[in-house]
């Protein structure tokens, strides 16, 4: 039905999806989330102290649309890792107990990790993207 | 409101050569947990794989039912046959 060429959201999203090494479509916020399978893939990316961008996908049912259209994917969340769909939960999880998970972010093994988290230094360019587009 | 065992029956009649097994994790019929073992997963990826069972609900997944969380496998080589005969899947159309 939105498949006409100009379509701002998808636009939107997919710029997101290029300009962020590693970002994770959920629902809620990184500090909120507002369900748990958001929530899960959130803690897991955290506790490998990865930094991510974060998009909200629930102020606006069209994000979530558009996001499917473009990853073939229907469910929340959806974390992409240099532009393409790693998973959602089930994935990421699976992946996260192997060890896969950092070696797929590209995270070296070990002592490169950061000290700190560096979650909030790039999220909100993830939500300020996608909301700039809608208002 | 579709039940587990629905769910089951309906992966299993649209991917060939496949055995799920469906639990209704809150039991209020829109909460799935799905482990699906498949031939026809052999050399695709996980998402891949997820991605052809997620297909078989199409909008429902995040409609009626709400959430389907799966785990896939891809039945061994060896063992593809045998789970071919034992459940003769219908072609899918």
């Amino acid at each position: 039905m939105s498949d006409s060429d100009s379509n701002p959201i998808r636009d939107a999203i997919a710029e997101a999806i290029r300009e962020h090494d590693t970002i994770l479509f959920m629902k809620g916020t990184p500090d909120a989330p507002a369900c748990g399978f958001s929530a899960r893939t959130v803690a897991m990316l955290q506790s490998l102290e990865v930094p991510f961008a974060a998009v909200d996908i629930l102020p606006d049912p069209r994000i979530r649309q558009e996001l499917s259209t473009i990853s073939g994917w229907p469910t929340i969340p959806q974390l992409f890792s240099r532009c393409e769909l790693i998973g959602g939960c089930d994935i990421v999880t699976e992946m996260y107990e192997s060890g896969e998970l950092a070696e797929t972010l590209g995270l070296e093994t070990g002592e490169d990790a950061p000290a700190q988290p560096v979650v909030n230094e790039s999220q909100p360019a993830g939500f300020t993207q996608i909301e700039n587009h809608l208002s | 409101m579709p039940t587990a065992e629905e769910i089951k029956q309906r992966i299993e009649a649209a991917i060939p050569e496949t055995q799920a097994e469906v639990e209704d994790y809150t039991g209020g019929g829109d909460h799935f947990r799905a482990t699906v073992i498949s031939a026809t997963f052999a050399g695709r990826s996980r998402i891949e794989q997820h991605k052809l069972v997620y297909g078989v609900f199409g909008d429902e997944i995040g409609g009626p039912i709400h959430a389907l969380s799966l785990k896939t496998q891809a039945q061994g080589e060896s063992g593809a046959a045998t789970a071919a005969k034992q459940h003769a899947a219908p072609a899918a159309t």
